[in-house]
């Protein structure tokens, strides 16, 4: 199957895909990656043109936004993330990600425990309460529809994309989770069965400006159709679960940095 | 060779799982004295020569900003060691 940009491919409406194609998306691998190659499909398969980022690169290039994807950094040694936080090309992702540009940066599950550990995010990721790995189509509620990843979704939308991990527990003190929720900054939440212990349902949040944000779920798996978390039940029923739920992240970064944010 | 060791602990108020199935496993083995277990790391750090103020400073530095995270962790003991 060729992959087909899913917007801006309409009928006359090429040069809006090549706007789209324009924006650049940096997607990052470092030793113990394993998602970075779905990651780059899934910016491609928005339109958009990803750009391959290695750890140990000292600048960051042309890139409009940066995706930190999922995987065992360092084979989570000391902490997941904690060496990747140290990493030449992390510094450079700090600095835009803080600086007046707002350089829109994403993580996932590991790239989530990277900005975490970079202080980029507020709180950590401990062990899962349960003490095992868990996989599985996970359903998420969209609570702030207003960050640089999320403008493509309606807030208090519900959708399902896969999670899988040990060490997603998601912890804050009080302090800080109340300010998150004062501010907004509670971007996603498990609905129905919080798979990890993670404080208040939190799935995901965001920085103050809203340009980066973590997750420890999987939109970049959720982005084609027939390999989503897509079954029989959810077709029929509408309910909980299309493949391509995952999509939204991407096309959403895309019209931002094209302008055509809503 | 002298070494400085770093200790590393949960937060007390952070939930330590390793140590909650560490402790439920222990009475299967007939250790039934043991209310609580809690788990942390040892970092040994070996240096070349004498242990000076500084380089026990920048251990100290070190446990707070790569060997542990502050949002979850408390370093509880910086010492040397020798060998």
């Amino acid at each position: 199957m060729t992959e087909l940009p899913l917007i801006g491919d309409a009928p006359g409406d090429a040069a809006v895909a090549s706007r789209l194609a324009g924006a650049r998306i940096g997607v990052v691998t470092f030793p113990g990656t394993l998602d970075d190659r779905d990651a780059a499909r899934a910016v491609r398969l928005a339109g958009g043109t990803a750009v391959e980022l290695w750890h140990a690169d000292t600048e960051l290039g042309d890139v409009d936004a940066v995706v930190i994807p999922g995987g065992f950094s360092y084979g989570d040694y000391l902490r997941a993330g904690a060496i990747a936080r140290f990493a030449p090309l992390m510094s450079r992702i700090i600095d835009a990600a803080n600086s007046d540009a707002k350089l829109p940066v994403l993580g996932i599950c590991n790239g989530f425990q990277i900005l975490t550990e970079s202080h980029l995010l507020p709180g950590s990721m401990i062990k899962n309460d349960h003490l095992k790995f868990m996989c599985r189509d996970q359903v998420l509620r969209v609570e702030n529809s207003n960050t640089a990843w999320t403008l493509d979704y309606i807030a208090g939308q519900e959708i399902t994309i896969p999670l899988k991990n040990q060490d997603g527990q998601y912890i804050a003190d009080d302090k800080t989770l109340d300010a998150l929720e004062a501010e907004g900054r509670v971007v996603f939440r498990y609905v129905g069965f919080n798979p990890n212990g993670s404080r208040r349902d939190i799935a995901g949040i965001s920085n103050a400006a809203g340009n980066v944000v973590g997750l420890m779920p999987h939109p970049e798996h959720a982005v084609e159709v027939g390999f989503g978390p897509e079954t029989v039940v959810s077709r029929e029923t509408g309910i909980a679960g299309s493949d391509t739920d995952g999509l939204g992240f991407f096309t959403s970064v895309l019209n931002k940095i094209v302008g055509g944010a809503k | 060779m002298p070494r400085i060791v770093v200790d590393v602990m949960p937060k007390p108020e952070i939930l330590d799982p390793q140590g909650k199935a560490i402790v439920g496993a222990l009475p299967r083995l007939g250790f039934t004295s043991f209310s609580s277990v809690r788990q942390g790391k040892r970092f040994e750090l070996t240096v070349d020569g004498e242990v000076t103020e500084e380089i026990l400073a920048q251990a100290r530095d070190a446990a707070e900003t790569l060997l542990s995270n502050p949002v979850i962790e408390d370093v509880v003991n910086v010492e040397v060691v020798e060998a």
